[in-house]
């Protein structure tokens, strides 16, 4: 094996960095990003699932038959979904209220099935760790980045979690909400801009 | 054919064990989960209808079936009566279903106050049906008659501007409740008796 463990952590948050560079997994990353927290939750759920299937995935690839491994990879998918839906309506209900169908639909994002696929099912079990994490980070930081910009802009503050937040209503008294950002075709534009900003530094 | 056993019984396997898991999660939550729909959905919006009750609202709940819809009640005591009442109805938003709690004086007939539980309206549009006061202030005070609307529709309710759908859903949800009320008033003063000091 070519990349060591630390490599296989940090591919994620750079190289590989989900929404940015491979541009995959884009129905959260447009749904749920308006605001910082919102992508923030989303992000750290994502995350859970990634390393669970990618350490479970990885754990019974020897036993997972070649011609049903699809089907394994959603049983274990769909049950860490349920977990995250579960603890979430539990512990983080009002995230739970905001984030809505977005949750169970981590199931058919193509980040954690892509993973469990070109990754865990063909490597060791502290690489797929590594991997699981790195990428869920990775997509926690690009969902919490966007979030932010997109709040700034579009509700004139950022809240990062809880009651931790800043307006920018003390700052700068004459800005004035852009609402459009924080609705459905600013989510496009604001992506867009972004993914042409991360190519330019990327070169 | 050894394959093919091999695959039937990792898939099997798997999902049994899957469930069995899931399972136990799901009563591991299921009080917490219930504990915190009151406390975060319900709770901020009774709080704020009910300020000033000698009682908690929250705690002091019946249920009643209309049809085959059962209703949570929650009861108010104000001035040593047990005279409040307050109850939910769904209308539809823009987003999605918009839940209005309603609070009724059950001694004036007036409705003491409207509150929005969940939403999903756009942030700085519909969603000030929620945030800001102005359109849930208007129903405090009513009496109770057959519908309220927005002024566009001929009613009495001025709309959020840019959240006309919002604001006729919210209406329509009080509306509704209205409705609830009248055909179960008796049973519901009946029910109220019972929490009374």
């Amino acid at each position: 094996m070519a990349k060591t463990i630390v490599q296989e952590f940090t591919k994620g948050l750079w190289q590989e960095l989900p929404p940015f560079r491979l541009v995959l997994g884009l129905c959260p990353v447009l749904g749920v990003t308006t605001t910082m927290e919102n992508g923030l939750g989303m992000g750290i759920a994502t995350t859970f699932v990634l390393f669970g299937s990618n350490l479970l995935v990885s754990l019974l690839k020897n036993i997972i038959p070649q011609k049903v491994r699809i089907a394994c990879f959603i049983i274990i998918i769909a049950s860490f979904v349920t977990i995250v839906e579960l603890l979430m309506q539990a512990y983080a209900y009002p995230l739970y209220l905001k984030l809505g169908v977005f949750i169970p639909l981590i199931v058919v994002n193509c980040i954690v099935l892509g993973r469990a696929e070109a990754f865990a099912y063909k490597n060791g079990l502290s690489h797929s760790m590594a991997d699981g994490l790195g990428i869920g980070i990775g997509f926690t930081l690009s969902l919490g980045a966007l979030g932010a910009v997109r709040e700034i802009l579009g509700a004139g503050s950022v809240t990062v979690w809880g009651d931790m937040s800043y307006n920018m209503a003390s700052a700068f008294p004459s800005f004035q909400p852009f609402s459009f950002m924080v609705q459905a075709p600013g989510a496009f534009i604001c992506l867009g801009l972004m993914l042409c900003l991360i190519n330019v530094i990327g070169d | 054919m050894n394959e093919m056993v091999k695959m039937v019984v990792v898939l099997t396997v798997l999902a049994s064990v899957a469930g069995g898991v899931l399972a136990a999660v799901n009563q591991g939550t299921a009080t917490q989960i219930e504990a915190q729909q009151l406390q975060f959905v319900k709770g901020p919006a009774i709080n704020k209808l009910m300020e000033g009750a000698s009682n908690n609202p929250i705690d002091d709940r019946f249920k009643l079936t209309q049809g085959d819809v059962e209703r949570s009640f929650f009861v108010g005591n104000f001035d040593g009566k047990t005279n409040t009442v307050a109850f939910e109805a769904f209308g539809k938003g823009y987003g999605g279903d918009i839940g209005v709690m309603v609070a009724f004086n059950v001694a004036t007939d007036k409705l003491k106050g409207a509150a929005v539980t969940i939403h999903s309206e756009t942030p700085g549009l519909g969603a000030n049906a929620k945030e800001k006061p102005d359109l849930v202030a208007q129903f405090a005070g009513l009496p109770v008659s057959d519908a309220v609307n927005v002024t566009k529709d001929g009613g009495q309710i001025n709309a959020i501007s840019g959240a006309t759908i919002t604001s006729r859903a919210v209406c329509n949800a009080v509306s509704k409740t209205m409705k609830i009320y009248q055909e179960l008033k008796p049973q519901l003063q009946q029910e109220m008796q019972k929490f009374g000091k």
